[in-house]
């Protein structure tokens, strides 16, 4: 199967052989296929929104490649093709809203590209119905949480009909609540969609729930697998100066101090489940 | 007269507000709602969004006026004729979410210096409550003073934004989501300096926060707002014991503390309320260890069977 995303020992400078050169990327390979759901995670200036913008052509790689369906984001004809197979979803919500009516908002991506007025009212009701916002199409988008918001923002990302989506901090600035209603939100859009998804983070509780995580660190990725894989490392994560989810660390520090603890797990059920299994207690479902 | 006693820095008595008033679009923020913040306290308000908690704090220093209630600032009822709101603002210091997007100034020292210097402060008083400022946020004086703040990181900026309010010599810090959009490492930085304030420089302080791990680490007291109203008000320990509650709120608990609870419901004996990774690892230490000092003689003996 072809990856949706392919980027190939990508490398980027800004502002190359002026006074702020930065190498952003420094040989950045990663491929991203339809259905998946990956979270990237890292510090402010480790890379990677230099990254997401490179997977819609918003950036062309210094060196290296990437290819977006087997289109190279240098070629210049097939801008908008790509443009259209990857959408982009921002941090702030209020920055990403155009019209005064939540439907006018989703339709607006769509009446651009020159979709039929029939067709657009198809597409607006099947994005709002993705994003669990029907019924609020005549709302004013001012008047809704940030959690809804944002998913009007995915919402008119949907209604372009993309391949990938690419969500670059997305509910950095919502409330728990407006966050895990993103959250499901886009997983959705991966497992039940088959949009290929990269979710850009600093909520490790969120990476944790990705089918693969890739972790950068200046410029480049230092650290890629399974949520699992990557935070049965703590210490390197905690070296990067990044979080581990509680329970994580509370299994980690647990397993230092002697406990024959073996997995290191993810959430609340899997370390209660671990524990109840050692001390014998009962296993999920309350009282035993 | 007051009967505000001594360590009251601010009391909020019975204050409802509501926005748009008298318009179609009318929304009560807040109904009859008590909040008293103690000298020398750090206290955090947590609740989901729309819930009040921005609507209070800017009653705290006369953002906003009651639509009933007193607003009281070291025993002062700040509505009250005479009282000048420009002594309540410099008494009560609010940083707003996102306070580096309103640094606008060429430099980092001239940021800084503005609120003071509009205040009437003389210029060597201004230049004494910058560097102290800096000192006390842990910025470089030296290095930083002529740079622009628009070049410096994400949590250099934020300090630089708390020192301008800290310039003003506040006695009370009060901070809507000091940490919302910062990558770990700046959250760290920004809760490891408010921490500072509080303990090294005895500032009082309030913060608002969406991070319960946050708020058991650092807050003596939790006020926990909910459609308008104080729903809950204790110690992170008190509050975070009332798990169900908080959920139906749109609230959470520590991932350790339903982890806790988790195992209570399974039947493993609960020993104490905990609230932080270091209090679980005590807890579930000695039951973990003996557990596995039973199963490595049972494996033993299994051996010897076979």
């Amino acid at each position: 199967m072809e990856p949706v995303i392919r980027v190939e020992n990508v490398s980027y400078t800004y502002d190359g052989g002026g006074p702020g050169e930065v190498e952003a990327l420094l040989d950045v390979s990663l491929e991203v296929m339809g259905g998946e759901f990956v979270a990237v995670i890292g510090h402010n200036g480790s890379g990677k929104s230099t990254l997401a913008k490179h997977m819609n052509a918003i950036f062309v790689p210094t060196r290296g490649d990437v290819f977006v369906l087997g289109m190279n984001t240098r070629d210049e004809s097939r801008l908008w093709d790509i443009r259209q197979t990857v959408g982009m979803v921002f941090q702030n919500p209020d920055n990403q809203i155009v019209a005064t009516t939540v439907e006018e908002d989703v339709a607006f991506g769509p009446e651009n590209l020159g979709v039929p007025p029939g067709e657009i009212r198809r597409r607006v009701d099947e994005a709002l119905a993705l994003v669990d916002m029907t019924g609020n199409e005549k709302s004013a988008p001012h008047m809704l949480s940030g959690g809804q918001k944002q998913r009007v923002a995915i919402a008119g990302v949907i209604a372009m009909r993309p391949r990938c989506i690419v969500l670059d901090e997305p509910t950095a600035m919502l409330d728990p609540v407006g966050r895990s209603e993103v959250l499901a939100t886009v997983r959705r859009l991966a497992s039940d969609e088959g949009i290929a998804v990269v979710h850009i983070t600093h909520f490790m509780n969120e990476a944790v729930l990705a089918d693969r995580v890739v972790v950068m660190e200046g410029g480049r990725i230092a650290l890629r697998g399974t949520p699992r894989e990557v935070f049965s490392q703590p210490a390197m994560l905690r070296s990067l100066d990044l979080d581990v989810p509680q329970v994580t660390e509370l299994a980690y520090a647990l397993r230092a101090a002697g406990a024959p603890l073996t997995r290191s797990p993810l959430t609340v059920a899997e370390l209660a489940d671990d524990v109840a299994a050692i001390v014998g207690v009962g296993r999920g479902g309350g009282q035993s | 007269m007051s009967d505000a006693t001594s360590d009251a820095v601010i009391e909020v008595r019975d204050v409802c507000y509501t926005y748009m008033r008298g318009t179609p679009l009318a929304r009560q923020a807040l109904t009859d709602v008590n909040v008293r913040i103690n000298r020398g306290e750090l206290v955090a308000i947590i609740g989901r969004t729309g819930s009040g908690k921005s609507t209070l704090i800017q009653h705290f220093n006369g953002l906003l006026k009651p639509d009933s209630g007193h607003v009281l600032v070291g025993g002062r009822d700040i509505w009250r004729k005479g009282v000048a709101l420009r002594d309540i603002r410099r008494q009560v210091g609010l940083v707003f979410q996102y306070p580096e997007h309103q640094l606008f100034e060429e430099t980092v020292v001239a940021d800084i210096a503005f609120a003071p210097r509009n205040m009437g402060m003389s210029q060597a008083n201004v230049d004494e409550a910058v560097r102290e400022a800096m000192r006390v946020v842990d910025l470089d004086y030296d290095a930083l003073c002529d740079r622009s703040p628009f070049e410096l990181s994400g949590g250099q900026k934020r300090r630089v934004a708390i020192a301008g309010v800290l310039a003003m010599r506040p006695e009370v810090l009060v901070l809507d989501e000091p940490t919302a959009g910062m990558d770990p490492r700046g959250r760290e930085e920004v809760l490891g300096e408010i921490r500072q304030l509080h303990e090294a420089h005895g500032y009082t302080i309030v913060l608002v926060s969406h991070s319960m791990e946050d708020v058991a680490r650092f807050a003596e007291r939790l006020v926990v707002m909910d459609g308008g109203t104080v729903a809950m008000e204790g110690s992170a320990r008190e509050v975070f014991r009332r798990r169900e509650e908080l959920v139906n709120m749109g609230l959470g608990v520590p991932q350790v503390t339903a982890l806790m609870a988790e195992l209570a419901a399974r039947g493993l004996p609960s020993t104490e309320d905990v609230i932080t990774v270091d209090e679980a690892l005590r807890a579930l230490l000695p039951a973990l260890l003996g557990a596995s000092g039973r199963a490595n003689e049972g494996e033993r003996e299994g051996e010897v069977g076979a």
